[in-house]
């Protein structure tokens, strides 16, 4: 049974800090109500009691050795960003 | 032409001393310069910067000299890395080398070259790019599949000897069917995602596309390794493949899963597929019919599992420190939902808001939760099926090749095509496609391609019967 799915793509697209045209909220609206349809096979589906699986392979708690390593320099951190003020990376204002 | 040649065999005239590594970079640069355009295989490629290194190159090395292409979300120093958007199109720069990369140089390899795909490898087709078209090699019309389908297009076209792609659903195998050369995924955490752009982070695997399986077999040996910069990585012991190769497989059990064999199939993709079996068969292998019960949800499962990881992992373009910024942001919030929805392409944008949608309050265990149960049924039967075979066989795709632009406005329809796939991604596995033969479609000969899936750590198995069949 299809399910219509009461999506409401402005708070999604909010959430995923996207903007969008009426145009496009109009068709993804649509688009994703035809995919998630699809997708409830699996919320239809007994899945008894199954343990949720994250990785295919299970390695866990994995740390990295705590000691200092070679990073980048400033300059090669910096050498990306689109814009900067001096040594550092300018972005909009956030305070008021 | 040296572009059409082997690892393998441009190797022994390295040693040889008949060819330089120069020689090689130059063909290859004069192919791309004349043919590129028609193919649109590569996004870039800097032949100074690849002449310099085969100037140097260390060819006692086991790749000691030969240009390996890589798909352009690997990234290689002082290179650009697009990932196929316009949000690292314009002024990103890679600073660092990818530990696949890394591992390549330690064998005397250069990296030359950067391949198209779909943008941050959603998609199978490879029209998903901001960038350019890439065309199939064997039929201008269509697509060469994706994601990696400039890899795909490259190696089966003669633009590259070999090449790296990924694969998160099919990424590698799918375009290596469609374009007729052999790509694999190995078992997820062979090969180091360190460097790698993530799409999702528990199904992205790097592996090779090559014109050989005895090449793919090589490649592997250097590529896999533990790297401690990627929590997954698996600390095992990488043997040598290329032992896999030439042995028998009489007494080998293949698998055919029944619930694969079904409809939907193309059925010139199925007439070669079934000439694989019984070829495979002569060569003394035991066919199997096995059962994978839980087939029908891998697809749905993707689905949720692989947009939700990409809602999260591709967060990080903000804006702020590389990619795509707006011009027109007035506060913090306009610049970062302006700086993406300039940045991200239709695809990617459809991808994120599905994926935020099943993560978000209220739906994540209604959709999340169940795609990840659903991700152990589906694993399980992969467990109890190697109890009774050795490897297990289906067509890579259901299709070959469509035309550009025919699957365009029905993003499910598209989504469908990666059933085969899917599961082997879920469930972590090795999975290799190998060119099976050609349907005939509007006059033009489509390759069709054979995917074999092994058990975890057992590329050598899958290897060796790819090479049994190869060699058939």
């Amino acid at each position: 049974m299809p399910v219509a799915h009461q999506i409401d793509i402005h708070h999604v697209a909010k959430l995923a800090r996207l903007s969008l045209t009426e145009e496009e909220a109009a068709r993804y609206a649509v688009q994703l109500d035809g995919i998630l349809t699809y997708i409830d096979t699996l919320t239809q589906h007994d899945l008894g009691a199954a343990e949720p699986t994250a990785h295919a392979m299970p390695v866990y708690d994995v740390l990295r050795v705590d000691e200092s390593r070679p990073g980048f320099t400033q300059e090669q951190a910096l050498a990306n960003a689109p814009k900067r003020s001096g040594d550092q990376i300018q972005i909009p204002k956030v305070i008021e | 032409m040296l572009s059409s040649s082997t690892i393998t065999t441009l190797r022994q005239q390295i040693v040889a001393g008949e060819i330089t590594p120069q020689d090689i970079v130059l063909d290859l640069a004069k192919e791309i310069e004349s043919r590129n355009t028609t193919l649109g295989a590569y996004l870039s490629w800097d032949i100074d910067a690849a002449l310099a290194e085969a100037a140097k190159a260390d060819t006692s090395g086991p790749l000691g000299g030969i240009p390996i292409a890589i798909k352009d979300n690997i990234n290689v120093t002082g290179q650009p890395c697009t990932c196929g958007s316009r949000i690292l199109s314009e002024n990103y720069t890679a600073p660092y080398d990818a530990g696949a990369i890394q591992r390549l140089r330690a064998a005397g390899a250069i990296p030359f070259g950067r391949l198209n795909m779909d943008e941050f490898a959603m998609g199978s087709s490879t029209e998903n790019s901001a960038l350019g078209v890439t065309r199939n090699p064997r039929d201008l019309e269509r697509v060469p599949g994706g994601s990696s389908g400039g890899s795909a297009s490259a190696v089966a076209g003669d633009l590259a000897i070999a090449a790296l792609g990924s694969d998160t659903g099919g990424s590698i195998r799918q375009p290596a069917a469609l374009c007729g050369c052999v790509g694999i995924k190995p078992t997820y955490g062979r090969i180091s995602r360190y460097g790698l752009v993530a799409f999702a982070s528990s199904l992205d695997q790097i592996g090779p596309l090559t014109k050989t399986v005895a090449d793919s077999a090589l490649l592997l040996n250097h590529l896999c390794g533990h790297d401690s910069r990627d929590s997954t990585s698996l600390n095992v012991e990488t043997p040598d493949f290329t032992a896999a190769l030439g042995q028998d497989i009489k007494g080998l059990r293949i698998g055919l899963p029944k619930e694969y064999y079904i409809n939907g199939i193309h059925p010139g993709v199925s007439v070669s597929v079934q000439a694989a079996i019984r070829r495979l068969e002569s060569l003394g292998a035991i066919i199997e019919e096995i059962s994978l019960p839980h087939t029908e949800l891998g697809v749905a499962t993707y689905y949720v599992l692989a947009p939700a990881e990409a809602s999260a992992n591709l967060a990080r373009f903000d804006g702020v420190r590389y990619g795509h910024r707006t011009a027109s942001a007035t506060d913090l919030m306009e610049h970062y939902t302006r700086s993406r929805s300039e940045g991200f392409g239709p695809e990617v944008k459809r991808r994120i808001l599905l994926g935020t949608y099943v993560l978000s309050s209220g739906y994540y265990d209604a959709y999340y939760i169940r795609a990840q149960k659903a991700r152990t049924l589906i694993r399980d039967d992969f467990t109890e099926a190697f109890k009774k075979v050795d490897v297990i066989l289906s067509p890579t795709s259901p299709s070959p090749a469509h035309k550009l632009g025919e699957m365009k406005d029905n993003p499910l329809a598209a989504y469908l095509e990666d059933v085969f796939t899917i599961p082997v991604n879920l469930a972590g596995l090795p999975g290799i496609s190998v060119p099976c033969g050609t349907v005939e479609v509007e006059g033009k000969a489509l390759p069709v391609g054979l995917q074999i899936v092994g058990k975890a750590l057992d590329e050598a198995t899958v290897l060796r019967v790819a090479h049994a069949f190869e060699q058939s």
